[in-house]
C-alpha cells in the first residue's frame, strides 16, 4: 500500500473537520475523493501533505508511519501536492517556479532539462511561457503550473487538489485526459474534486466524503452508475 | 538657499555615502519583514555588535605608528570586515534562535513578537553598556583622509568612494544570491507563501534563519564601513541609526530589497540637503517629515511591493 490513512481526526480550532477517515491509496492507482464544499476534502488533502496537523488517527506512506513528519520531509520521501486554486509563486517565473518544484531533490542540469521536456510535453503551454511571471497568466495556465511543478518532484504519490475549480468545460477535460496520462508514466495519483462526473470516469476506485466522513466507496465506473451517487453528485434524478 | 546651491555636489557625495551605510542595514529589516512580517527591532544592535567586533580587530592588529602600505590596509579593512560580519551574523541568529522562533513554535500573537524585539535590543545594547563601556569609544581609522577627484568643484574623498564601492559590491551580491541562486528562491518562495514553499520541500525554520544571517552579514559589513567613516562606535550605537534604516527601508518600501537602496540613498540625501536649507539641528526632523510625506502619498513606500512579488 503506497498510502494508508486510518481513522484521521482534524480540527480547526475547536471545530472537527474530519471524524475519523480511512483509506489508502494501491501503487499506480488513481482514486478520487469526491463531496461537496466543506465536507473535508482539501482538509484530507492537507493532512497528507502536512500543512494541517492529525489531532488522532495515522497515516502511513511507503510503509513509514508519516503521522507527525513536517511537511517539507514529506515532500522527499515522494509526495507532491498540487495546492487548490492559484497555488503558484505569483512574482516568479513560470521556469522559477517550476524549478521550485525540484527543491528538494536538486536534480543535475541535464535530469532538470529532462523533467522541464517532460512537464513541457504535457503542457505545451507552459513552454510558450516559461519567461511570464506566474502571478500574470489566466487561471488555467496556473492550475497547469501546479501540476506540472508538482511533477518536477517527481513524487511517488500526487495530490491534486480540485484541478477542475475555475476552468472552462473544454479546459477541464484536458486536464482529467493529462492527469491520466500522468498515471500512466507511473504516477499515482489522489485527486480531489468537486466534478464527480469527471474525476469518477477516470478514477480507479473513489471515496465520497460528506461532513468529515466517508460514506460510499467503490470502482470509479460503479459509483457513477450508482442511483444514490448519481442523485447526489452528477446531477441526475 | 545659498549655502545648499554653493555646496550642492558635495551635499550630494555626502548623502549618498550616508545613505549607502543606511542602505545596507535596511536590507536586514527588509528581508526579516519580507519572511515574516517582522520588524526586527533588534537589528540595530546586530549593527552595533558588528562595529565592536570590526574595533577589537583593528585594536588589536593595526599599529599606531607610521603609514602602512596599501596592501596591508587593504588587507586589515577585509579582515575587520569578516570579523564585523561574524559578530553581526551570529547576533542575527541568535536574536532569531532566543527571541523569535520559541515564539513561533507556540504561535504567539504578533504583538508579542514587537515586545520581544525590543526586549531583545536593549537588553544586548545594556549588555555592552554593563560590561565593555558606556563610554564612545575610538576605533583606528585605517584610511588616511585624501581627495581622490574633484567633481563640479566638490572635492570626494577616498573613504566615501569606498563606502559607496562596497555597499554596491555587497549589494548586488545579495541581490544575486537572492535572485539566482537555490537558497535564494526558497526565501522568495517563504516570502509569497509559507504553506506551498513546504510543499516544496522548503524548510521554512532553516530560510527564516538565512534571512536573519544575510541581514547580519550586511549590518556587519555596514558596521565596518561606519567605524572607518566617523572613527568610533558605542553600545547605543545602533539606536538612531537603526530607527533611520529603518526608516529607509519603510520609505523605500519594505520587504523590497531595491527599495531598501533606493530608501537609503534618498533619505541620506534628504537629510543633507534638509539640513543645508534649515540648519543641521533640523537633520533629524527632516528626515522623519521626508517619511511621513512620501508615506502619505504612498504607502508602501516608493518602491512598495513586497519581496515576495518582486521578481528582483
Amino acid at each position: 500500500m503506497l498510502l494508508e490513512i486510518t481513522d484521521l481526526q482534524v480540527f480547526y480550532g475547536r471545530i472537527q473537520a474530519l471524524h475519523g477517515v480511512s483509506l489508502y491509496v494501491a501503487q499506480g492507482e488513481i482514486v478520487a475523493l469526491i463531496g461537496a464544499n466543506g465536507a473535508g476534502k482539501t482538509t484530507t488533502m492537507r493532512a497528507v501533505s502536512g500543512l494541517r496537523p492529525a489531532a488522532h488517527g495515522r497515516i502511513r506512506f511507503d510503509g513509514e508511519d508519516i503521522t507527525k513528519l513536517r511537511a517539507d520531509l514529506r515532500v522527499r520521501r515522494g509526495i507532491s501536492q498540487a495546492p487548490e486554486g492559484r497555488g503558484i509563486f505569483p512574482g516568479m517565473t513560470v521556469l522559477e517556479n517550476l524549478d521550485m518544484g525540484t527543491y528538494a531533490r536538486r536534480p543535475g542540469r541535464e535530469q532538470r532539462q529532462q523533467d522541464l521536456e517532460r512537464v513541457f510535453g504535457l503542457f505545451p503551454r507552459l513552454k510558450e511561457r516559461r519567461m511570464q511571471v506566474a502571478g500574470t497568466m489566466s487561471g488555467g495556465e496556473q492550475q497547469m503550473l501546479t501540476i506540472g511543478r508538482a511533477l518536477m518532484a517527481r513524487p511517488k504519490l500526487l495530490l491534486l487538489d480540485e484541478p477542475s475549480m475555475g476552468l472552462a468545460p473544454m479546459l477541464i477535460s484536458q486536464i482529467f485526459s493529462i492527469i491520466k496520462e500522468i498515471n500512466g508514466q507511473g504516477v499515482t495519483v489522489l485527486v480531489v474534486e468537486q466534478n464527480a462526473q469527471q474525476s469518477l470516469s477516470i478514477a480507479d476506485r473513489a471515496y465520497i466524503l460528506e461532513t468529515g466522513l466517508i460514506v460510499t466507496q467503490g470502482k470509479g465506473r460503479d459509483l457513477l452508475a450508482d442511483p444514490a451517487v448519481k442523485a447526489a453528485y452528477l446531477g441526475v434524478a | 538657499m545659498k549655502f545648499l546651491i554653493d555646496n550642492f555636489w558635495t551635499l550630494t557625495s555626502t548623502g549618498l555615502t550616508q545613505g549607502a551605510i543606511y542602505a545596507l542595514i535596511a536590507l536586514g529589516y527588509t528581508l526579516v519583514y519580507g519572511v515574516l512580517q517582522l520588524i526586527n527591532f533588534a537589528h540595530s544592535e546586530v549593527f552595533m555588535v558588528g562595529s565592536f567586533f570590526a574595533m577589537w580587530t583593528l585594536n588589536a592588529l593595526a599599529s599606531h605608528e607610521g603609514h602602512a602600505g596599501a596592501l596591508l590596509i587593504i588587507g586589515l579593512l577585509v579582515l575587520a570586515g569578516i570579523a564585523a560580519m561574524i559578530g553581526s551574523g551570529i547576533t542575527a541568529l541568535f536574536v532569531e534562535f532566543i527571541a523569535y522562533r520559541p515564539l513561533r513554535r507556540r504561535n504567539a500573537p504578533r504583538l508579542v513578537f514587537l515586545i520581544s524585539a525590543i526586549g531583545a535590543s536593549i537588553a544586548i545594547s545594556e549588555a555592552f553598556g554593563i560590561f565593555i563601556s558606556r563610554n564612545i569609544l575610538p576605533v583606528p581609522q585605517l584610511v588616511q583622509p585624501k581627495v581622490v577627484l574633484t567633481l563640479f568643484g566638490s572635492q570626494i574623498y577616498n573613504m566615501q568612494v569606498i563606502i559607496v564601492a562596497a555597499s554596491i559590491v555587497m549589494m548586488v551580491g545579495l541581490d544575486q544570491f537572492i535572485r539566482r541562486t537555490r537558497l535564494g528562491r526558497g526565501v522568495r518562495a517563504v516570502a509569497q507563501d509559507q504553506d506551498t514553499a513546504a510543499l516544496m520541500g522548503v524548510n521554512k525554520d532553516r530560510v527564516i534563519a538565512l534571512t536573519f544571517l544575510l541581514g547580519g552579514l550586511m549590518a556587519g559589513g555596514a558596521a565596518l564601513l561606519y567605524t572607518q567613516q566617523f572613527g568610533l562606535t558605542r553600545f547605543n550605537v545602533g539606536f538612531l541609526l537603526g530607527i533611520k534604516a529603518f526608516t529607509a527601508a519603510v520609505l523605500g518600501g519594505i520587504g523590497n530589497l531595491r527599495g531598501a537602496l533606493l530608501g537609503g540613498l534618498v533619505l541620506g540625501l534628504a537629510e543633507n540637503y534638509g539640513s543645508a536649507l534649515v540648519g543641521s539641528q533640523w537633520r533629524d526632523v527632516v528626515a522623519f517629515v521626508l517619511l511621513i510625506v512620501i508615506l502619505m502619498f504612498r504607502p508602501t513606500g516608493i518602491l512598495g511591493e513586497s519581496l515576495g512579488k518582486a521578481r528582483a
